[in-house]
């Protein structure tokens, strides 16, 4: 599905990361941990196209296509999406009517005929009960006026619409109650599916108890430094990162 | 800067679509203004001698005026000897069927609804050509209703008690530089009178042209809503492309008689000059203005999105008890367009109310500033007054202004103002990307959302076309 191999990313001359590794099957759950300014946002953001991050070397691919060559919006239609980790607001926009233009753009890149009204509209109240989420929040424009965990739902909820190949969650849990996670998680996990790989992007262990991860990786000052089983959040959540801090054997085993 | 602002950039730079010319037989003044041109525009529309000395006297004074240079736009000094006063299609015509062809077929380009589908659409047309309306529609339809619509000098020969009543009642010929000229060299324009009890059955739609080169328009409506009477008018045009500067000085007079309502919509997208240099573009200086008599009510809706420079107003004198003014604003400038714009709501009855909604939008090099002024006078108990002025910046080159004023002599006045100045952030077009919408229909899509509160006011068919104005007009222009 992806596979990043030696990754480099700067922006404005500082590079942030420094030589990434990943490969994702179809169908797996990856989550990515580490501490604040390890460069796990901006591994989201150039995942999905943001111009302001400069790749240095490496190469991505999604799908067997070299992702790099393609726009933010051609990578969207191409089935990736980042639920973000503070959702952009749009005054004036309506929520179903910002998704229905995204999902029909979508579906005109996949050769699929636009939905009309009457089928979106079912589509937008059956996934909407997925996430829970109010359906007074369709009505309002895109994110104006919500509530943090609001947000954080609408994106699970553009998720569940979308049906993206792969889904980056960049920090979706923070600002989350323990309800509200749970509600996320359960949307989330509803979404699994053989044919679709998640990266979950979090600090916190707690959503991993949620959303069951296939492996675990550590990122820290740009670099992977440590992979494994769910087990590894288990010991970061008791350890901390900084038991990984600056170990030569470890770097030297890389 | 990045793809998307190239992208932008390229959507904005996009060439005029209706700068064509129809090329047609013209009878044309001699550039040039004096006395003598004056009455022989008069004397060319058989017009009679009251209306000929209101002209002449409108022509002094505007000798004595000099033009204003307070608004916040910037051009270099209009040589009003250089301009022909008079341009009209060498034959008046009696029907359809013998309007030439050729005009005919650009009003079919143009999309103007001349024909019987567009009546099925509810939409009765005066149709100016330069200054002389050549065609009009469905007259004998609103006739039954005994209302009147109809070009302004047929309304001079057939309705001239109902001019001389309310001909410069709103807005007199000394009321400013531009109404005065207009006031004297007035070409043709659009005459409405609804009578007592009587809602219109139909919105009422003019579409203006400018198309003789070096000729200024100058358009003359006067709308009448007698007592109990509704009326909604629609005012939409396009120009075709030109090298010169044309000016474009129209008045327009509503008149709301006790318990009446007019809505007047304007959709205006004169050609707005070449996008780098602004060469070539309009000049729309007008003056419009609304008086209402007790619980009447005038709204001002206006999507603007063309000319080089606009310096335009439309206010309200709410000078009945109980009566409402509303203005609804959306100014779009782009390139190298100037535009200075607002309302004045004037407030001298009692339990007055007016309403204020302004959306400016500047994008490439555009200065879009809003100027309004909310007026209460001292026996104007109760009066109230809500404003907003919300712009949108696009791009690092553009500027918008806001320039409020208040001025209240009755203490139970109650007024509001709020104000915001945001910027089209990478942020929302990138979110926007990143569900696979296109950068293009994000800036659409998010600046028609800015401008939601003014289009819900237009009506259904105008909106449509208002949001593709602006789509069209903000191609090329985000950075």
């Amino acid at each position: 599905m992806l596979e990043l191999k030696n990754l480099h990313v700067a922006i404005g001359g500082n590079e942030i990361l420094k030589g990434i590794d990943l490969k994702i099957n179809a169908g797996e759950v990856h989550a990515i941990m580490g501490p604040n300014g390890s460069g796990k946002s901006t591994l989201a953001s150039v995942l999905a196209g943001r111009e302001e991050y400069e790749v240095t070397s490496g190469e991505v691919l999604f799908q067997g296509e070299n992702l790099l060559d393609l726009d933010a919006e051609t990578r969207a239609r191409e089935g990736l999406f980042l639920a973000f980790q503070y959702p952009v607001e749009i005054p004036g926009v309506g929520n179903t009517y910002f998704l229905r233009t995204a999902l029909n753009a979508i579906r005109e890149h996949r050769g699929q005929p636009p939905l009309d009204a009457i089928d979106f509209l079912q589509l937008v109240r059956e996934k909407a009960d997925i996430v829970k989420l109010d359906p007074a929040l369709l009505k309002r424009a895109v994110n104006e006026g919500f509530s943090g965990g609001e947000k954080k739902r609408n994106e699970i909820f553009h998720m569940a619409v979308l049906e993206p190949r792969l889904a980056i969650l960049d920090e979706t849990d923070s600002g989350l109650d323990i309800d509200a996670l749970r509600i996320v998680s359960e949307g989330v996990n509803s979404l699994r599916s053989p044919e679709r790989s998640f990266i979950v992007i979090t600090h916190y262990q707690r959503l991993l108890d949620h959303i069951i991860p296939d492996s675990v990786h550590v990122l820290k000052d740009g670099r992977i430094v440590e992979s494994g089983g769910r087990e590894l959040a288990l010991e970061l959540e008791a350890r901390g990162y900084d038991w990984l801090d600056s170990d030569p054997a470890l770097e030297a085993a890389r | 800067m990045t793809d998307s602002t190239t992208m932008l950039e390229e959507l904005a730079s996009r060439e005029y679509e209706h700068g064509f010319v129809t090329d047609i037989e013209q009878e044309t003044f001699p550039p040039g203004l004096d006395e003598d041109v004056v009455r022989a525009i008069s004397a060319k529309k058989n017009e009679p001698d009251w209306l000929t000395q209101w002209r002449l006297k409108a022509f002094r004074h505007w000798q004595t005026m000099e033009e204003p240079t307070w608004p916040k736009v910037d051009y270099d000094p209009i040589d009003y000897q250089a301009i022909s006063y008079f341009a009209a299609p060498k034959k008046l015509l009696e029907s359809l069927d013998e309007v030439d062809p050729e005009i005919l077929a650009t009003y079919k380009k143009l999309g103007i609804p001349l024909d019987e589908q567009k009546a099925l659409a509810g939409v009765a047309v005066d149709a100016v050509f330069d200054s002389v309306s050549v065609a009009t529609t469905y007259k004998d339809k609103l006739a039954e209703e005994g209302i009147i619509f109809c070009s302004f000098s047929e309304a001079v020969q057939d309705h001239p008690d109902l001019i001389r009543k309310y001909l410069g009642s709103v807005v007199p010929h000394t009321d400013n530089f531009f109404a005065a000229l207009n006031s004297a060299v007035f070409s043709d324009g659009s005459f409405v009178y609804i009578p007592k009890g009587v809602r219109c059955p139909m919105e009422l739609s003019t579409y203006f042209r400018i198309n003789a080169p070096n000729t200024g328009q100058f358009e003359r409506t006067l709308i009448v809503a007698d007592e109990d009477a509704h009326v909604s008018y629609l005012e939409g045009c396009t120009a075709p492309q030109r090298d010169e500067n044309q000016l474009h000085a129209a008045v327009v007079e509503l008149v709301a008689l006790d318990r009446a309502k007019i809505k007047y919509s304007t959709v205006q997208n004169w050609y707005p000059g070449d996008k780098e240099t602004g060469v070539g573009g309009i000049f729309n200086f007008v003056t419009k203005r609304g008086i209402c008599g007790e619980e009447s009510k005038i709204s001002w809706t206006q999507v603007e999105t063309g000319s080089a420079i606009t310096w335009k107003y439309p206010s309200v004198i709410l000078k009945g008890d109980h009566s409402v003014g509303e203005f609804y604003s959306v100014a779009l400038t782009a390139g190298r367009q100037q535009a200075d714009t607002g309302t004045k709501m004037v407030h001298l009855g009692k339990n007055t109310r007016s309403t204020i909604i302004s959306k400016g939008i500047s994008a490439g090099k555009g200065q879009n500033s809003y100027r309004g002024l909310v007026k209460v006078a001292k026996g104007a108990d109760n009066a109230r007054n809500f404003s907003q002025c919300d712009s949108m910046l696009i791009g690092s080159e553009c500027g918008a202004h806001t320039f409020p004023y208040i001025e209240i002599r009755n203490p139970s006045a109650q007024m509001e103002h709020e104000a915001t100045t945001s910027k089209i952030g990478e942020d929302q077009i990138f979110y926007c990307n990143q569900r696979g919408i296109s950068t293009e229909d994000a800036v659409s899509m998010i600046v028609n959302g800015f401008c939601k509160e003014v289009f819900k006011e237009l009506p259904m068919e105008f909106a449509v076309e208002a949001q593709k104005l602006l789509g069209v007009s903000l191609e090329g222009s985000v950075g």
